[in-house]
């Protein structure tokens, strides 16, 4: 207890002399050495990950390979093992204080949704605002409008979620997380529960928040979505970072040749 | 006397007396529906603590009350704690019977409701750094209490027709004051319809109400007005299923 008081103290004061001065220079994200284990299973494997404040990073790699657990690792849905993550210079450590800066400095989009589905749309929307931000109903429903007209899905507002389609379903689900103006998103397989239509709609809506500079981690199978808005593209296996590299590099000549075979099976 | 008189039996079924008898069925019932709700929620909310102290003892309660006879309880209760100087008047015997007997039949319809919550919601919540209890009462309870509506139904059914056993500690609800009518004037079936027709009508208000809340709290899962197949459980479903 006294030795992890200790650590941080030291952390947070190193932090503070560095980082105060020269605050764009925090990344968005730093993790070092974190492991994650599940019973005998490694999940995570001595990683080591740098996101620069408004880099888009697209995770890849095969099932299995850890990429969902590191991006849910980041904002504390799943806990890390070892090793050190930060996030806008915040150490995400047990301190409840931490963990809910840091979860308010992010947002996050599953797989499956994960709407509220006894709430409407607007509602799902101006819970987090209200009770977390303190906004008054009428300042909040202003925001989810805003956000709900970006995703262009604004007159769907007083449905419920059971009556949209998969896509638009989505589409609430990152309107919901902008509502608490996040810095950082992370998007854990997105539109893999998606019928193919619709996957596209949800895309279009990733990339326009991509072009607005949001930071972004993005776990997905959609190559060409890496292509065209990544900075940056990370390829895990069996819990490590395989390799990073530019999309234009890692598809061109991935270096190593798991990388290959893995590219091999998903681009047709 | 060898027939039955449908004039007796429809003069019983408005005899103020037995009316009254119905008066304590019901203040029996709500009572002890509001204190088992209550208590059984204590209880789910150890089992699924991660306190292996507390958990244990929700589960040694459930165990104890489920597998006991209600009847035994009543009677322990009543004449048994007199004998340990512990003594309560008769209605409070009957509540703390049935409030005990009820809460271990209602945690596990609450503890079931909310692990079929899906993990995906709690997640969502965290990720929106909702607080504990802003989820709890927003986001789990709501979804929870909607799946516990149908057992939850059986449960206040049967505990209405439970509380015919507090006669036996001479608590005066409807079954008591059948009995006491009964031994007056022998009409034995009049009586007992008398009695049946309350108990029925009874089951069946309770089965409007109950139609009714899982109308209400259903509400979100109303006929879809378009894309029947990406209804948000069955995606959802099938996603977990995969995951």
């Amino acid at each position: 207890m006294s030795e992890m008081s200790m650590k941080t103290a030291m952390d947070s004061g190193v932090e503070g002399a560095m980082a105060q001065p020269q605050l764009g220079d925090v990344p968005a994200v730093r993790m070092e050495a974190v492991y994650k284990h599940y019973g005998d299973f490694t999940a995570l494997n001595e990683i080591d990950l740098k996101v620069a404040k408004g880099e888009k990073i697209v995770v890849c790699g095969p099932s299995g390979s850890g990429k969902s657990t590191l991006i849910r690792c980041i904002n504390h849905i799943e806990k890390h093992d070892e090793g050190l993550i930060y996030v806008n210079g915040v150490e995400l450590d047990r301190q409840r204080k931490n963990i809910d800066a840091i979860r308010r400095d992010t947002g996050m989009v599953f797989q499956s949704f994960n709407l509220f589905p006894h709430m409407t749309v607007l509602e799902n929307c101006i819970l987090a605002p209200m009770t977390v931000s303190g906004m008054t109903q009428a300042e909040a429903k202003d925001l989810a409008m805003h956000f709900l007209t970006k995703v262009r899905i604004p007159e769907q507002a007083d449905k419920y979620p059971g009556q949209l389609s998969g896509g638009q379903q989505q589409r609430v689900a990152i309107a919901r997380a902008l509502c608490m103006r996040p810095k950082i998103m992370l998007f854990d397989e997105p539109t893999s529960a998606l019928d193919p239509e619709m996957v596209k709609e949800v895309l279009e809506t990733m990339k326009k928040l991509a072009e607005e500079g949001m930071t972004m981690l993005c776990v997905t199978h959609e190559m060409g979505f890496a292509r065209e808005v990544a900075d940056r593209i990370v390829f895990m296996n069996e819990g490590k970072v395989v390799e990073q590299a530019a999309p234009e590099e890692f598809f061109k000549h991935p270096k190593s040749e798991r990388a290959r075979t893995f590219l091999d099976q998903i681009i047709h | 006397m060898s027939h039955f008189s449908p004039t007796a039996a429809v003069n019983y079924f408005f005899n103020y007396f037995l009316m009254k008898g119905v008066l304590v069925t019901i203040g029996l019932t709500v009572a002890a529906v509001i204190g088992g709700l209550i208590l059984g929620m204590g209880i789910a909310l150890m089992r699924m603590s991660s306190n292996p102290v507390l958990s244990g003892a929700s589960r040694f309660y459930v165990w104890f009350f489920r597998g006991t006879p209600l009847l035994i309880q009543l009677v322990v209760i009543y004449s048994g704690l007199p004998q340990l100087g512990i003594k309560f008047s008769v209605i409070t015997c009957a509540l703390v019977g049935l409030i005990l007997n009820e809460a271990a039949y209602l945690a596990e319809i609450v503890r079931s409701g909310f692990m079929a919550v899906s993990a995906g919601q709690r997640e969502a919540a965290w990720a929106l750094s909702l607080s504990p209890w802003v989820t709890f009462r927003r986001v789990t309870l709501p979804q929870a209490f909607r799946l516990m509506i149908p057992p939850l139904g059986n449960s206040i059914n049967s505990l209405l027709k439970a509380t015919s056993l507090a006669s036996v500690i001479s608590v005066e609800e409807l079954m008591r004051r059948s009995d006491m009518l009964m031994q007056e004037h022998f009409q034995i079936l009049e009586v007992y319809a008398a009695a049946t027709a309350y108990y029925l009508i009874l089951t069946s208000v309770w089965d409007a109400v109950q139609r009714r809340l899982e109308k209400h709290f259903g509400r979100s899962n109303a006929p879809k007005t378009r894309r029947a197949v990406t209804t948000p459980s069955v995606a959802q479903a099938s996603v977990e299923a995969r995951a």
